[in-house]
């Protein structure tokens, strides 16, 4: 039995067979109880329980703490897998900071495909007026999918890079506690496993937002959406620990807090949100799913709850997530533009400091998604206020890298293309956001399509466009070989005509009067061609995907070598062989100077130790080949 | 200098044709109520100022395509590392700027929500349920499937919901306001326009969210006043039957939800 030797099988396989041992237990308790034996709602709760702890221990995810626990030694995985070709390593718990990285970009891309399937369904039903494809139950549950399978692609799409480089960038062996690391990801699979899994059963009508009373009375769909986004959310608090914890901990001698490259600090800002606010969306999940359970009646008027308290538990994290979304992507674009422009980074203090502005300031925003709700005056206008603050170190970003550009030298590789496309498109999403953020006219735009399109610029810009650029910039590091460039900029343009002819005509529609979330509209409104536009811009988006996937597919196994730092970067990374050596560095670099110096003659960031003659640790052996 | 000057000319222009673009084509359904002529001239103001900042960055961004490409290999740029006074510069002049607009979006609001004065207002309660809106009018003893209003009177919306969050919205009015259960609401509106408009749900509510729609109909006060006269006369002909015929909207393929659509009363 080969396939068992990988853990995923492993723990999905006791996953199952725990969910149902948990749902048997229960029918029996409630058997023994005197209650009808058969209640779905109860049996999935308690299943879903059991089948987590059944697939963590199957994984294997737990086998070195209750080792040590035991008193005997750890494993170590670090010279490749004992048995089995080398990429089954990618396949089980493991430790590496560079295996997890890569685990998690591509865990990303695959919920990225679930997703986005999710959306042209939508786009197909919305193409014309009318009902035509799906239900209306199975068009709200690809709504609320859509946007969750997303928000869970974007936090496991941010992990990937932040594990791979962060430890690289500040010259760190790995993460802090790299098995709890591993932990984080293995959450990934049976939280996105949970929130698929509502589509089959009975589906939830609410939206990722889950707003009850509707979330509690939809079907048992919805029980599983929340238990899903529960597992993500506690993966991304666990993440965030690892983040902080290694970049206070764990730099290189001379790498103080200002020499740290940029996306460290985006790092540093993103991990503070996550680690601080994610407990406020899984708490209002909780608190939903007991009310469903138990009768709880936290947000049920008629038990004394109230529905609004739900909303603003809700939005403390939801809103900073934003940031913990954009900031990674944000701090990409940083990272990049110094690296094309050959010019140092304009302003790196501001640049670094402004994401701890926003990730701080992102905490007293939420009320801006309840100006419709029903908010007392006297907080409107503050948190209108406090909205409109974020624009300022945002806007310190824009100027920045627009100084960074002034008087460089460029030149437009496929990641310096998709950096450029997401600072327009993010410029866009934040310009659109300003009639949101002000109450009277948000007033017109909340929950309509303008929403829609402001959110979708703000990701793509903030986060897609950035991620691309990353996955383009850093493949050669990670796999060793290049990228075709032809395919990368045909999937750079397919994606920015797309993402364009997408949402304009959604903004359109919206100021028109498109509602969110509906699954028809009235054909007298005129919006056909507009819907045809934005669906034509999805298949675009979905067409340059593919090109994204099959380049790297092929260039991962086919590519040209790559030289060791193609882009004459100067960050520590670039200066190791590709893909990096298990242990990184063979001694702690030293930081002699600043990051972005480009064009300073002479200058120096870090100076690496001279590798041992013997060669012995310099098989990498991430190289998944 | 000729680099800023040309710089200069194309963001000017850009701006300029972006922002005429931009307030030249009508991009909201034609306004029918006195609320919404200051959030339009709001949203008017707000897209001047977007196209200028657009401008100023995508006209920047152009310019340094063409002009700062890489020429040879090995090229590298000026090595300008900041500086402290443009960096305070473009953190002070967005600070004014917002919150300018956030000293005018208060005061538009205060505008818009500003109590009509004298017990002049209509008083409309509004109650939402999946997947209808149900009107009553407490002081004309009429309750009514269809929001009838009159022209040029401010109303005074008191909402709330049966059962699930539900929001009120008529593009031309602008304003929404959700109805949320176990709670009242209010919305205060100001028709301007005679004719009919449509009502829609704006929070998602369940599988017939999409047709929970209602018609509204704005009148001359005179026309309203014999349409209240005319339904207190049939209200009171016909003692003890049912007021407001409960419309039940059954989504079509409502799939595995169809019975709780069709039991919603």
């Amino acid at each position: 039995m080969r396939i068992l030797s990988l853990g995923l099988v492993r723990g999905l396989l006791a996953g199952l067979a725990g969910f149902a041992a948990g749902a048997g237990v229960t029918a029996l308790a409630r058997a023994v109880s005197g209650l009808p034996a058969w209640s779905a709602a109860p049996a999935a709760a308690v299943g879903t329980l059991t089948g987590l702890v059944a697939y963590l221990l199957a994984a294997g995810v737990f086998t070195d703490w209750i080792a040590w626990a035991r008193g005997a030694e750890a494993s170590d995985p670090r010279h490749g897998p004992a048995h089995g070709p080398g990429w089954t390593r990618y396949f089980n718990p493991d430790p590496s900071h560079k295996v997890i990285g890569i685990q998690y970009t591509v865990a990303s891309l695959v919920l990225f495909v679930i997703a986005g399937i999710m959306a042209l369904l939508m786009r197909l039903e919305l193409t014309r007026p009318g009902l035509q494809v799906l239900s209306p139950q199975t068009y709200n549950t690809a709504v609320g999918l859509h946007g969750i399978v997303m928000i869970a692609a974007i936090l496991v799409g941010i992990a990937g890079p932040i594990n791979y480089l962060v430890p690289l960038m500040i010259g760190a062996r790995d993460m802090a506690f790299p098995r709890l690391n591993a932990l984080s990801f293995w959450l990934v699979p049976p939280g996105a496993l949970l929130v698929v899994t509502s589509l089959f059963t009975g589906g939830f009508n609410t939206g990722w937002t889950g707003y009850p009373p509707l979330g509690a009375r939809d079907p048992l769909g919805a029980q599983f959406f929340y238990s899903g986004v529960f597992l993500v959310g506690l993966s991304s608090i666990l993440g965030a620990i690892n983040f902080l914890t290694t970049i206070f901990r764990m730099r290189a001698p001379g790498m103080t807090l200002f020499r740290l490259p940029i996306f460290v600090w985006a790092t540093l800002a993103t991990a503070l949100i996550s680690l601080t606010a994610t407990q406020f969306i899984a708490m209002a999940f909780l608190m939903v799913v007991l009310e469903r359970l138990l009768g709880m009646g936290f947000f049920d008027p008629a038990k004394g709850g109230n529905p609004i308290l739900f909303q603003h538990v809700f939005w403390f994290y939801s809103h900073p997530a934003v940031y913990v979304f954009v900031l990674p992507g944000l701090g990409i674009i940083s990272e990049l533009l110094p690296v094309f422009a050959r010019k140092p980074l304009f302003g790196y203090k501001w640049v670094a400091l402004s994401s701890v502005a926003i990730a701080v300031m992102g905490f007293f925003v939420w009320g801006h998604h309840m100006f419709t709700a029903g908010l007392e005056r006297p907080l409107i206008v503050p948190f209108m206020i406090t909205t409109l603050l974020v624009a300022v170190p945002t806007g310190v970003k824009f100027f920045s890298w627009l100084a960074t550009l002034w008087e460089g030298r460029l030149s437009f590789e496929t990641p310096m293309l998709f950096v450029l496309g997401a600072i327009v498109i993010f410029l866009v999403g934040g310009l659109t956001g300003m009639p949101n953020g002000i109450v009277p006219t948000d007033l017109a735009l909340q929950d309509t399509w303008w929403v829609v399109a402001h959110l979708h610029h703000t990701m793509y810009g903030g986060f897609v466009f950035p991620f691309l650029a990353a996955v383009y910039f850093w493949f050669p590091k990670v796999t060793g070989r290049m990228y075709s460039e032809r395919l990368g900029k045909w999937h750079f343009w397919l994606m920015l005509v797309g993402v364009f002819l997408t949402t304009l005509p959604q903004f359109r529609i919206g100021l028109l009067g498109m509602r969110r979330r509906v699954a028809d509209y009235d054909a007298a409104l005129g919006f056909e061609p507009a819907q045809l536009g934005t669906t034509v811009g999805g298949l675009l988006v979905g067409l340059g995907t593919i090109l994204f996937l099959i380049n790297l597919v092929r260039s991962a196994r086919r590519g040209p070598l790559a030289a060791p730092n193609p882009w004459r970067s100067r960050s520590p990374e670039w200066q190791l062989c590709s893909p990096p050596p298990e242990e990184n560095y063979a001694a702690p670099p030293v930081v002699v100077g600043g990051p972005y110096d480009y064009g300073v003659a002479g200058s120096a960031y870090v100076r690496l130790a001279e590798r041992p003659a013997t060669g012995a640790l310099t098989t990498g052996a991430t190289g998944g080949r | 200098m000729k680099r800023v000057l040309a710089l200069g000319a194309i963001v000017g222009s850009m701006a300029a044709a972006l922002a005429l673009l931009l307030l030249r084509v009508p991009l909201l359904p034609s306004p029918a109520s006195a609320e919404a002529q200051p959030i339009d001239r709001l949203f008017g103001l707000l897209a001047v100022i977007a196209a200028i900042i657009f401008a100023i960055v995508t006209g920047f961004l152009l310019y340094a395509l063409v002009a700062f490409r890489r020429r040879t290999a090995a090229d590298e740029g000026r090595p300008l590392h900041g500086h402290a006074g443009l960096e305070a510069l473009w953190t002070l002049v967005p600070l004014a700027i917002v919150i300018g607009l956030g000293i005018q979006g208060g005061r538009v609001l205060r505008d818009i929500t500003r109590p009509a004065g004298g017990g002049d207002a209509l008083e409309v309660r509004v109650q939402g349920l999946q997947y209808a809106w149900l009107f009553e009018y407490p002081d004309l003893g009429i309750r009514s499937t269809e929001l009838r209003l009159p022209a040029g009177r401010p109303v005074l919306l008191r909402l709330t919901a049966r059962d699930v969050i539900h929001s009120f919205w008529v593009p031309e009015f602008r304003v929404k306001q959700d109805a949320v259960p176990g709670m009242e609401t209010r919305l205060k509106v100001t028709p301007t326009r005679v004719g009919e408009y449509q009502l829609a749900c704006a929070e998602v509510c369940g599988v017939g969210h999409s047709f929970m729609r209602a018609k509204v109909v704005v009148l001359e006060p005179e026309v309203f006043r014999e349409w209240a006269a005319g339904q207190v006369a049939q209200a009171t002909v016909a003692p003890g039957a049912p007021q407001v015929e409960q419309p039940v909207v059954t989504a079509p393929g409502g799939g595995l939800h169809a019975h709780t659509v069709a039991g919603t009363r």
